[in-house]
């Protein structure tokens, strides 16, 4: 596979200019989410005495799990220049495929797992064709799917149960294998750490060598960076972002089943309100809200960010009434020092 | 084994042990695996916590309440009394999200709190995290829903209200006034509690309708109270599940010029206004400041004297009803925030 240089990778441009690696560093989109996450661990490990012990870490690894899966999806779909925001809707949607198979219709879990997987890529691939033909805008197309996966979501789980949530799968066939990969702990010591903190990490690692080591990667930020020209070089625009769509979908996919296997329920309002954390955990991890810039690891320390904010607060005792306070000023303050970052790397490419 | 730990930083290496350092990654996961496990079934039964008298120190409550619910204001009220008046450290934290209510147990287990107050909205999602604090010794009182669950998750008790039954008493009050045709509206869609109430109230009543609105969005759950009201003039009662919607219920019903009687679950201020003013039958008070301040006085007892409240049943705190010939006692306390 050849390497290819990409329009967001300056350092190659740098290098000729013997920049400086401090200058070199700067240009790296993930580096004010790396500074920011330090800050937040450092801050909640000096305050509290148990952040950093081994049932506080696998408490806050696991709250950024889930999230980071996600994140890391939406900021490959947002570094091509497209939102999804029925991502958090998706994550409940593929749950309750699961679990009304499963539950309702008998089926064997890995069965239902793979109907609902065929589901989520039908919506995503749906989502991106839609983007594509019609020119709309993504935010436009996905708030559609977003209120009518909510609908179907609620509708259809009240129809076939008679209530809002799907629960009863632990015992079905297939559970034990299937909650094995998508569920399990591993005791690390005292940490018990979650399944979905391993296929965060594994996700993250794909995703970023896909975007920084292929040619998929490339015609990634050329659809974010100006679809004419992408299209004038002969990158196949609409199919890239058609998959790019779909891999939202298969990651909402991956967290519905984590969450249903491992809380053996799923809920019909679930996941509503998620697909906003999931764009700030990008964003807060340098990718531009325009496209075209952005990076994969940046978005997974944007989760970590966001998870150890989360729990740290708790494990500091705060009055929860201002939890929310602290979690948007720590965002905006993020986000303003990626900014500042990102202004500086662009005087050190000119 | 033949081949020598080489110290690090060695430049020369014997070639067995490249062979087996090149084998240490795939060591290191088998022994990941090996130390792997399921997500529990149904077989598990969780360790009891071991009984022994001690301080109860910190008292770490989470509900499924979403932030700024008037209602969860009053439990975790309740439950800061309670810390007050005994000396205990209670921390209050609350999600709507049961995987994400979850972590907030997992979070009090990791911080070691010596009691724990969990509402169970959706037992099964917390079941794991439950059971987790039981096997850590952390003594737990399940508040307000999941009672049915409460002692196979090894709580020591339960605090709360069955929402079905009172659902049925309410439905059987409005039955016993004389209506015959109710509307059951449920202002969040997607709560269990919710949805057990209005299907109790079903029960009590004979039959119903139910209507879905937003309680974020008032306006909207006005008019379509409004409209259900004027698409159906045979409705003669209006049940909400909650207090703020009871109010929009009230301006509806005077605006569509129904004559429907409106009965409502849990109070506030303008509940208790429209009592008094008798455009509102009765409320259904579950007393929820109970919910926040008496986990904490059994944990406190459990820990210091072993005690257990309730001989194996859950302590029922409601249904109690407010209606015009309680509600000018009731109405100072509903201001301070404790009823």
């Amino acid at each position: 596979m050849s390497v290819a240089t990409t329009a967001s990778e300056p350092t190659t441009r740098t290098e000729g200019l013997r920049a400086s690696i401090l200058q070199r560093l700067v240009v790296r989109p993930e580096l004010g989410a790396l500074i920011g996450a330090l800050v937040v661990f450092l801050f909640f490990s000096i305050i509290t005495d148990k952040f950093l012990s081994a049932l506080g870490v696998s408490n806050w690894l696991d709250d950024a799990s889930t999230l980071g899966i996600m994140a890391v999806a939406v900021a490959l779909l947002m570094i091509g220049g497209e939102f999804d925001l029925s991502a958090g809707v998706m994550t409940a949607s593929t749950a309750l495929v699961t679990g009304l198979l499963v539950v309702n219709a008998g089926w064997n879990v890995w069965l239902a797992l793979a109907v609902s997987l065929i589901f989520a890529l039908a919506v995503g691939a749906l989502n991106g064709w839609v983007v594509m033909r019609t020119g709309l805008p993504s935010f436009i197309v996905t708030l559609g799917t977003f209120l009518a996966l909510q609908g179907l979501n609620l509708g259809v789980t009240r129809w076939v149960t008679g209530t809002v949530q799907v629960s009863g799968i632990r015992g079905a066939d297939g559970y034990q294998s299937a909650g094995w990969v998508f569920a399990s702990t591993t005791d690390i010591g005292d940490a018990h750490i979650q399944a979905s903190v391993v296929w965060w990490i594994v996700l993250t690692a794909i995703a970023a060598i896909v975007l920084m080591r292929t040619r998929f990667g490339n015609w990634i930020f050329a659809v974010g960076g100006s679809l004419p020209s992408a299209r004038a070089v002969g990158v196949p625009a609409a199919r890239t972002k058609i998959i790019l769509f779909m891999t939202t979908a298969f990651a909402g996919w991956v967290v519905g089943a984590c969450n249903l296997l491992r809380f053996s329920s799923v809920q019909a309002n679930q996941g509503v309100g998620l697909e906003f954390q999931y764009i700030i955990a990008a964003v807060v991890g340098g990718c531009l809200l325009t496209g075209g810039f952005g990076s994969v690891v940046g978005a997974a320390l944007g989760a970590l960010t966001f998870g150890m904010a989360r729990q740290g607060i708790v494990f500091a005792g705060w009055n929860s009434d201002w939890f929310m306070l602290f979690l948007g000023v720590l965002l905006l303050s993020a986000v303003l020092v990626n900014n500042e970052f990102k202004k500086r790397a662009e005087r050190v490419r000119r | 084994m033949k081949s020598q730990v080489a110290p690090p930083g060695t430049k020369r290496e014997r070639p067995g042990w490249r062979r087996w350092r090149r084998l240490t990654p795939w060591i290191a996961a088998a022994a990941v695996l090996a130390a792997c496990s399921g997500p529990g079934t149904d077989q598990t039964t969780p360790a009891q916590a071991p009984a022994a008298v001690g301080k109860l120190n910190s008292v770490a409550v989470v509900t499924h309440g979403s932030p700024g619910d008037a209602f969860w204001n009053v439990v975790k009220n309740g439950a800061e009394a309670a810390g007050d008046q005994l000396g205990v450290r209670v921390e209050y934290n609350s999600s709507g999200d049961p995987s994400q209510q979850a972590k907030l147990i997992d979070n009090a287990v990791a911080q070691g709190v010596d009691g724990l107050v969990v509402s169970m909205a959706n037992p099964d999602a917390l079941r794991t995290s439950v059971e987790k604090a039981v096997s850590a010794g952390i003594p737990v009182v399940t508040i307000n829903s999941g009672e049915d669950k409460s002692t196979a998750f090894g709580a020591i008790g339960h605090v709360g209200q069955s929402e079905r039954q009172a659902g049925e008493s309410a439905g059987k009050r409005l039955s016993d006034a004389g209506k015959h045709k109710m509307l059951c509206v449920i202002h969040e869609a997607g709560n269990i509690g919710a949805n057990e109430r209005c299907a109790g109230a079903t029960q009590g009543f004979g039959t119903a309708v139910t209507l879905q609105v937003d309680i974020n969005n008032p306006t909207d759950a006005q008019a379509r109270i409004r409209g259900a009201l004027e698409a159906d003039s045979s409705i003669d009662a209006v049940l909400t599940l909650n207090s703020q919607i009871a109010a929009r219920a009230v301006d509806a019903v005077r605006e569509s010029k129904s004559k429907a009687a409106i009965a409502t679950f849990d109070l506030n201020d303008d509940v208790v206004r429209a009592i008094q003013a008798g455009s509102l039958l009765f409320a259904v008070d579950q007393q929820q400041y109970e919910q926040g301040y008496l986990p904490v006085v059994m944990l406190k007892l459990y820990r210091s004297n072993l005690n257990s409240v309730g001989g194996g049943h859950p302590v029922q705190t409601g249904p109690a009803f407010v209606d015009k010939t309680n509600v000018d006692v009731v109405a100072g306390l509903v201001a301070q925030g404790t009823r």
